[in-house]
């Protein structure tokens, strides 16, 4: 075997990049946020997510710790047993988070943005209560289910209904695609009234009739388990309706609060993915020479630091934006879409800069670049954001029937 | 009982060090600061400590305003109050001048810090402080559980370790494996905001080390790789190359 076969790395070196110095923009307090993720994702995630990932393993586990750092619902006020913490710091969190893996990144993002939001926003005080403090401490995991087979994209179409009994619903139906599902505590269903009217209702593991099956096979987040929420006469309790919001805005604005964390999480895996290669380039040596000399390699780097540069002021804004209350959804498709398909593009030409090397487990690249075909699609496909930015910049909705 | 860590405010141990002013000024620009790695293995075991016994801790550094960051990570990992000495931290002597002149005023039954900072790495300010103080100070001390008054230590020594004891008030230089580092939470982080830090200024020390100016190591030279089958070329080399031989 030859010497100058590249090293493992054995050891994760990550620091993040920051071109601009948009480090100047952020608080001391949001900057130990970041410090502190990182550390967690240094000890917590990346000796092991490998592993996670090539075994399809979900870290169940990692549900209780995320709980304990403070990353499961982060924005939602301390009397519940959130963090009381800004859309940057939050934003600062996924960011790291999403460094360490995609997949891990939507455990997070599913409980805080759409489980733990949804109660805090619809639920009565009474829900809030019951389940709030314990699914800020990981002991309980939610889900969120919207999308069924026959309805992603276009959610509005959902079938999954339920009836009013007199003293409880009875639900029927199934949802497809579902994070965190066959692991989950309790999920958060939305489904239509006798009436049409969409409405979320809490649905706990045990309840007669429900079932979480397990969808197997992913090529993308591995470490990340996705299923169906399968609903056969459910008698669910009227008191487990979310009382304060119906009509499809309500799944729509929890969208948008993970949207946005999905906006920074993709740098995160983009940044990760740029410095892999970076430090690979200076290292590797072809015609005697580190590749990092080649003009075509650095047309790589550069374009790729460009972009999170760009992608960085993005999220940025979009936070500042979330924390005056100021956002609006076609802002945040923006964001979403640009620096998912950035970070998807960056995960792609980094792998091209490791060779061969870049499409074994030894680096990050080719598990960020499958996880990222994900990301690109589910919380809106890219095609999905155009047409809201279409909509906003014209006014006609392409997508609406 | 009342427990006070005294943490450094250290450059990243990552840093690439540099010097500016004629060599007489460590170069900030791009460092990251953090607290000491053996000052953090302090704080955790005195967090540790706060945990079992409900003892309070506090944490002390000798600086200007810039450390205030590294102070309130202190404070985040769960340290109670503040302390900030408003002064370049010069030299040892003058350190544990500042440290003594605050743990007289609140006497305090535990004076926990690193066993060195890691960017002067003079490892005597335990020592001075305990001099200053007339009590015991024990370095480096990997192990450290209380029995009462009494406080039971492991040391790290040559070839192997020593266990020692003695009563409060005490001051320990720590090092690993004393406790794990603690990683601050984000409760942690949003109470250290409205947690007390009080800054007070030096009390007068005369100092009698000035420094002179910093050398950094030679750069290193390009390497040599002589196949395993050529020793003599080796030897040569050594001998007339290297001149080691
Ligand atoms: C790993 C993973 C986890 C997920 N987790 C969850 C979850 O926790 N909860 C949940 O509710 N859902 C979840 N989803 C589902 C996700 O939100 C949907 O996959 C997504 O909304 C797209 O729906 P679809 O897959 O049915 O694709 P489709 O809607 O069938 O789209 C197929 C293609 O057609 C395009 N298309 C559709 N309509 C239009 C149009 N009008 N104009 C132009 N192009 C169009 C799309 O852009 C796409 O390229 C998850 C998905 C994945 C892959």
């Amino acid at each position: 075997m030859s010497d100058n076969r590249p090293k493992t790395q054995k050891q994760d070196l990550f620091e993040h990049p920051d071109f601009y110095e948009v480090d100047a923009l952020l608080t001391e307090e949001q900057k130990l946020v970041r410090s502190t993720m990182r550390r967690f994702v240094k000890k917590e995630i990346t000796p092991f997510i490998e592993d996670w990932a090539q075994r399809a393993h979900f870290p169940a586990e990692l549900a209780k710790k995320f709980g304990e750092v403070g990353a499961l619902g982060p924005t939602i006020p301390t009397e519940y047993g959130g963090g009381g913490m800004d859309y940057i710091s939050y934003g600062l969190i996924m960011q790291e988070i999403e460094r360490g893996d995609s997949g891990l990144r939507s455990m997070a993002s599913v409980q805080g943005s759409l489980v733990m939001y949804p109660i805090y926003k619809f639920g009565s005080e009474e829900q809030k209560k019951k389940y709030l403090p314990r699914l800020a401490s990981g002991e309980l995991l939610g889900c969120f289910g919207l999308t069924e087979p026959d309805h992603g994209s276009n959610p509005a179409g959902m079938t999954t209904r339920f009836q009013d009994m007199g003293d409880h619903y009875l639900l029927n139906g199934a949802k497809m695609w579902i994070s965190n599902a066959p692991h989950a505590d309790i999920a958060i269903v939305w489904a239509k009234d006798e009436a049409g009217v969409i409405h979320g209702l809490i649905l706990e593991r045990g309840m007669e009739g429900f079932s979480t099956p397990e969808i197997h096979g992913k090529w993308s987040l591995r470490a990340s388990s996705t299923g169906e929420l399968v609903f056969d006469n459910v008698k669910v309790p009227k008191e487990n309706k979310l009382p304060g919001k119906t009509g499809l805005g309500a799944p729509l604005m929890c969208l948008d609060s993970a949207r946005y964390g999905i906006s920074w999480g993709a740098i995160g895996a983009a940044m990760d993915c740029y410095e892999s290669a970076r430090r690979y380039a200076l290292q590797r040596e072809q015609f005697g020479k580190p590749i990092a000399s080649f003009q075509l390699v650095q047309k790589k780097l550069a374009e790729m630091l460009t972009e999170i540069t760009k992608a960085q002021l993005l999220a940025w804004r979009l936070g500042t934006l979330m924390n005056e209350g100021k956002a609006t959804s076609a802002q945040i498709s923006m964001a979403k879409r640009n620096n998912v398909r950035m970070a998807l593009d960056i995960a792609r030409e980094a792998r091209q800069v490791h060779g061969a090397m870049g499409i074994t487990g030894e680096y990050s690249l080719m598990r960020h670049m499958m996880n990222l075909e994900s990301v690109i699609t589910y919380e809106g496909t890219d095609d999905i954001h155009l047409l809201i930015l279409g909509q906003s910049i014209t006014g006609i909705s392409a997508f609406k029937g | 009982m009342k427990i006070l860590v005294c943490i450094s405010h250290v450059p990243d141990t990552t840093s690439r060090i540099a010097f500016t002013d004629n060599n007489t000024k460590f170069d900030t620009k791009g460092v990251q600061f953090i607290i000491g790695p053996y000052d953090d293995y302090a704080l955790a075991r005195a967090i540790e400590l706060k945990e079992s016994t409900g003892a309070t801790v506090t944490v002390l550094n000798v600086g200007l305003a810039e450390t205030e960051p590294t102070i309130r990570k202190a404070l985040a990992i769960g340290a109670d109050d503040a302390i900030r000495v408003n002064a370049e931290p010069v030299d040892s002597f003058f350190v544990a001048a500042q440290i003594a002149a605050q743990a007289k005023a609140e006497s305090y039954d535990l004076i926990l810090m690193g066993r060195e900072s890691i960017d002067y790495n003079s490892g005597v300010v335990h020592a001075l402080v305990g001099t200053m103080l007339n009590i015991p100070a024990v370095s480096p001390v990997m192990k450290l559980d209380l029995d009462g008054n009494t406080v039971k230590m492991v040391r790290e020594i040559e070839g192997g370790t020593e266990q020692v004891e003695a009563a409060m008030p005490l001051i320990a230089g720590c090092q690993e494996p004393i406790a794990e580092w603690k990683i601050p939470n984000m409760r942690g982080i949003m109470s250290a905001r409205t947690k007390p830090l009080k800054v007070v200024p030096p009390v007068a020390v005369e100092s009698g080390v000035k420094l002179q100016r910093f050398e950094l190591p030679p750069p290193k030279g390009a390497v040599k790789l002589i196949p395993p089958d050529k020793v003599e070329e080796l030897v040569h080399l050594l001998k007339t190359e290297a001149k080691v031989l």
